[in-house]
């Protein structure tokens, strides 16, 4: 019975800190910390990954790429999931911080997607022979990238903010869905395509086992990524309130 | 419902928009895809499948903002709201028709479409399964996607950006069912996979897209 | 100062350059934008007052 009382009461802490207001004021205080962290992580762990890392054996000084590679898919990846939330935390909740969160997730979400791809087609040159494969991880990328710019968009198109967000947080979810089906179906897809004559690929993390030399450093890289992520999620979430804020006040001054 | 239904099809029919453009359309693309790829026989048999799956599935697009849109524009979609019926079942009714003005001509026409590259009868005629059980889905997700942009002025451009990703699993799965019997694997698994995107979509879209005319409605 | 990158030299280096390109709009974008609403807003508020 305490308990349950203690929860709800942490509950209802959580839900003040998305008060506009309270909002704005513990985001102003945390914000600096977050940039100066996000800073010394990424420079720290780029600048290791890239002077003082020795080369692959077999992928010669391409392996440094995976610095920027991984945590930039990391990031674009769970910047949807955290879009997803947003949305239906804004549905059921209708807490404006939080879809607001969702709406400047999406260009982050967006660029990383972007820099995931770039870096991946560079690398994918040397070690392929080929700047693109319609492997399934590289299309699935891609499709992730076409949901980002579709969820962009129609933000754009409304002029209503509610409307807008109610109905983009709809497409939100239901995007989601569509994206973890497309993710099965291009799998599906691709095997289907070239069974056993596919390319390996070796992405790193996940099939090789990947030695500290290079893990350590990559490890402060994908740290220094979530981090900017999130400092740059911030200002563009205040951006956004305060831009709300704004058209608000210019509406009331047309209608005077 | 039953009546909403009909009127929709009536009136797709008489204005013409449904069915011909969308063959028309379709035949059109089917044509020019030679031109593109060149005249090779062979080549072109292989790609033939996917290429009828792609050309079906843009057909579809078409007509697309038609489905809200002009009951939107004229109001007739404010007095649907109030009616009995639920806004789901107004989404399934509209659905319905226009599966039936551009799936099922889509669907009957694929196969015959399919002789111009040369397909075996077998092949055709998996394209034709492939499109039955895969147009309904590809129906669901483009209403779902006409009742999001109502409100948006020229909402045609961004309503098949929308959708266009949305449709990916569906070809994925269809297209497979079509060329599965022309590189020799089963089509069984896809078709089984086909089906269930279709009836995912049908499970979960009429929600999403009721609670969509909603806020637009508001 | 620059490691040795051997002949994927050119491969590293865009990859690293066009990253920080990226990058480098996705901070440029957000923080002239804040800027940019947060003294309309600061104007408005002052109208607003008057």
């Amino acid at each position: 019975m305490a308990l349950t009382w203690k929860l709800s009461s942490y509950w209802d802490k959580f839900w003040h800190l998305a008060n506009p207001k309270v909002f704005m004021g513990w985001s102003s205080r945390l914000l600096p910390i977050i940039i100066v962290m996000a800073a010394f992580c990424l420079s720290t762990g780029l600048i290791w990954g890239f002077f003082f890392t020795p080369d692959d054996a077999r992928q010669g000084s391409t392996v440094k790429i995976i610095y920027l590679h991984v945590p930039a898919a990391l990031v674009a990846i769970n910047g949807y999931l955290l879009m997803f939330i947003g949305s239906l935390f804004w549905l059921i909740r209708r807490q404006h911080v939080s879809v607001l969160i969702a709406k400047a997730t999406a260009p982050i979400g967006m660029a990383m997607t972007a820099i995931a791809l770039l870096t991946g087609a560079i690398w994918g040159q040397p070690m392929w022979g080929t700047y693109w494969v319609w492997d399934p991880r590289l299309t699935s990328f891609f499709v992730l990238f076409l949901f980002y710019i579709g969820y962009i968009v129609l933000w754009s198109a409304i002029e209503d903010h509610d409307t807008a967000a109610d109905l983009t947080s709809i497409l939100a979810l239901v995007g989601c869905g569509f994206a973890l089906l497309s993710r099965y179906a291009v799998l599906f897809w691709s095997q289907g395509l070239h069974q056993g004559t596919t390319v390996t690929i070796s992405d790193g993390v996940q099939q090789e086992r990947i030695s500290d030399v290079f893990f350590q450093p990559l490890l402060l890289s994908m740290a220094g990524f979530c981090l900017l992520f999130l400092a740059l999620l911030l200002i563009g979430t205040r951006t956004e309130l305060r831009a709300r804020r704004l058209k608000m006040l210019e509406l009331r001054e047309q209608m005077l | 419902m039953i009546k909403l239904f009909w009127r929709d099809v009536t009136l797709a029919v008489r204005s013409g928009g449904g069915f011909g453009l969308a063959l028309i359309f379709f035949l059109i693309v089917v044509v020019l895809v030679p031109f593109a790829i060149g005249s090779d026989q062979i080549m072109l048999s292989k790609v033939a499948p996917g290429v009828l799956w792609l050309g079906a599935l843009l057909a579809c697009l078409l007509s697309l903002d038609r489905v809200f849109g002009l009951d939107f524009e004229d109001g007739t979609l404010d007095l649907l709201a109030t009616s009995p019926i639920p806004l789901e079942g107004v989404y399934l009714a509209k659905v319905a028709a226009h599966w039936l003005t551009t799936g099922l001509p889509l669907t009957l026409a694929a196969p015959i479409y399919g002789l111009l590259f040369n397909l075996d009868f077998e092949v055709r005629q998996l394209l034709f399964l492939s499109l039955l059980f895969g147009t309904p889905a590809l129906s669901l997700i483009g209403s779902f996607g006409s009742s999001l942009v109502l409100g948006v002025k020229r909402g045609g451009l961004l309503l098949s950006l929308l959708v266009l990703p949305l449709y990916i699993p569906t070809l994925i799965f269809g297209a497979q069912v079509a060329r599965s019997a022309a590189i020799g694997q089963n089509f069984e698994v896809p078709l089984v996979l086909i089906s269930i995107v279709s009836l995912i979509t049908l499970a979960i879209l009429p929600f999403a897209a009721a609670a969509a005319l909603r806020i637009n409605l508001r | 100062m620059m490691p040795d990158l051997g002949n994927y030299a050119v491969e590293v280096i865009s990859a690293y350059g066009l990253s920080s390109i990226v990058l480098g709009f996705l901070i440029f974008t957000s923080v002239v934008r804040n800027a940019r609403v947060k003294q309309r807003l600061a104007d408005a508020e002052a109208r607003k007052d008057a």
